[in-house]
């Protein structure tokens, strides 16, 4: 019986040990990606966040309108100038995929736009936008650089408003569309591609 | 019969002393020595409470063990980011001085292997500092430490509770030191490449409720060249 009992023991270290091996501990759900491949090369992705449904957050100092109403924005001198929110992000089926910060500044004359996008299954975007949007068009930002799967890439954000329904109760109503055009970055001579994508 | 008996009671058995040696194997999950703490470059260290209710938000699933923060806060629910947590804190400098604003967002890392004491998270950090600009930070970090030491004891206890002191870095990468990766943004930091390692110090911990006390530091290597060049 001891035979057995220690037969037992070797049997459960290596069913433990195979268990952990092979079983995930982590799992992240995945929606399919919707990426087309633009006509000049490189890859383009649309995303868009729900205004005011997918806003998780916006603070900033002397403005009215914080999200969630009890926040406590910092009221230190040091904060003045900044104004914060954080989304949802969805792909072009409407489904969320991940989360995003934007993050607005004034840095002397000029305007700070930084976006960061996360999509847990895949890795992260940081945006560096144009202070201000061209006449009539998107506002750009350059791609500055991605972890994991973004990692190797370079590229073209443009950010853009789409007004939806008129609102009863006075807050805005619409979209953040957010499109994204990258090309891997061992592929880029001088920029020339990112120009390619503007 | 009693052979089949004493069968099950080796496997149960064998399947404990395989978890037990696991988490207490003192090869693997050990703190190491910040790998920026030798360094000669200029540093930059800062810090933030890693408590969820001193952060200006946090949020989560809302079924995790930190609650998030308004109570009202929308909640991060959809499938794909109901593993990701996001976080917006004020960042102090080396003189507990308020320096600027910190945005973290973290998701369970599916490269986690536990036979290999790796418990990770992939998380990103924003950071912008008033007057000087801003930077990313991409990490892997390494819970395992931080298991083993807080949370399982805290589950061990009759009272929910870890109290104590616990130092150690949570970064584990990408950099092959255990380094994260900066990437400067805007402003003095625009095109600079640096290293950041992040740690933590933990004194309460609550089964109900997460860190009660802890703090965390955010350390950022400036290499001297790059300065010069901004």
């Amino acid at each position: 019986m001891l035979k057995t009992f220690i037969i037992g023991i070797l049997l459960g270290m290596l069913a433990a040990a195979g268990a952990l091996y092979t079983i995930p501990v982590v799992d992240q759900f995945r929606e399919v990606s919707i990426v087309t491949v633009a006509p000049n090369g490189g890859n383009s992705e649309l995303f868009h966040i729900n205004i005011p449904a997918d806003r998780v957050m916006i603070g900033a100092t002397g403005k009215d309108g914080d999200v969630p109403l009890e926040l406590a924005w910092p009221q230190d001198k040091v904060f003045e100038n900044i104004g914060t929110e954080i989304f949802k992000v969805r792909n072009a089926k409407d489904a969320v995929i991940g989360v995003a910060a934007r993050t607005v500044a004034k840095e002397g004359d000029t305007d700070l736009t930084d976006w960061v996008i996360h999509l847990p299954a895949r890795g992260s975007l940081f945006v560096n936008m144009e202070p201000q949007p061209e006449a009539g068009r998107a506002r750009i930002g350059k791609l500055r650089t991605g972890s994991r799967e973004f990692g190797d890439l370079s590229g073209l954000i443009a950010e853009s408003w789409v007004s939806g329904s008129a609102s009863e109760d006075g807050v805005p109503r619409g979209r953040i569309e957010l499109r994204a055009d990258y090309v891997s970055a061992s592929s880029l001579v001088g920029g020339r591609a990112e120009e390619q994508l503007r | 019969m009693k052979y089949i008996i004493a069968l099950i009671a080796g496997i149960l058995s064998g399947a404990a002393l395989f978890l037990l040696g696991l988490v207490y194997n003192p090869f693997i999950g050990e703190a190491a020595l910040s790998p920026l703490a030798t360094t000669d470059s200029k540093t930059l260290t800062l810090g933030y409470s890693a408590v969820a209710s001193d952060s200006v938000m946090y949020t989560n699933d809302g079924e995790s063990q930190v609650s998030p923060f308004p109570d009202k806060v929308q909640q991060l629910w959809e499938a794909p980011i109901s593993q990701t947590n996001a976080m917006v804190t004020v960042l102090t400098d080396s003189r507990n001085q308020v320096a600027g604003m910190g945005i973290k967002m973290a998701s369970a890392g599916e490269n986690t292997r536990l036979l290999e004491g790796k418990a990770l998270v992939n998380s990103v950090w924003y950071v912008y500092l008033p007057g000087r600009g801003s930077f990313f930070v991409e990490q892997t970090e390494n819970y395992w430490g931080y298991l083993r030491d807080i949370i399982l004891p805290a589950y061990r206890s009759s009272a929910g509770t870890w109290k104590g002191i616990w130092t150690g870095n949570v970064t584990s990468g990408p950099g092959t030191t255990g380094t994260a990766r900066v990437s400067g943004g805007t402003g003095e930091f625009d095109g600079m490449e640096m290293l950041g390692v992040e740690s933590l110090s933990v004194r309460t911990w609550r089964v109900s409720g997460g860190p009660l006390a802890a703090d965390g530091w955010l350390t950022i290597e400036m290499p001297d060249d790059q300065l010069a060049a901004n």
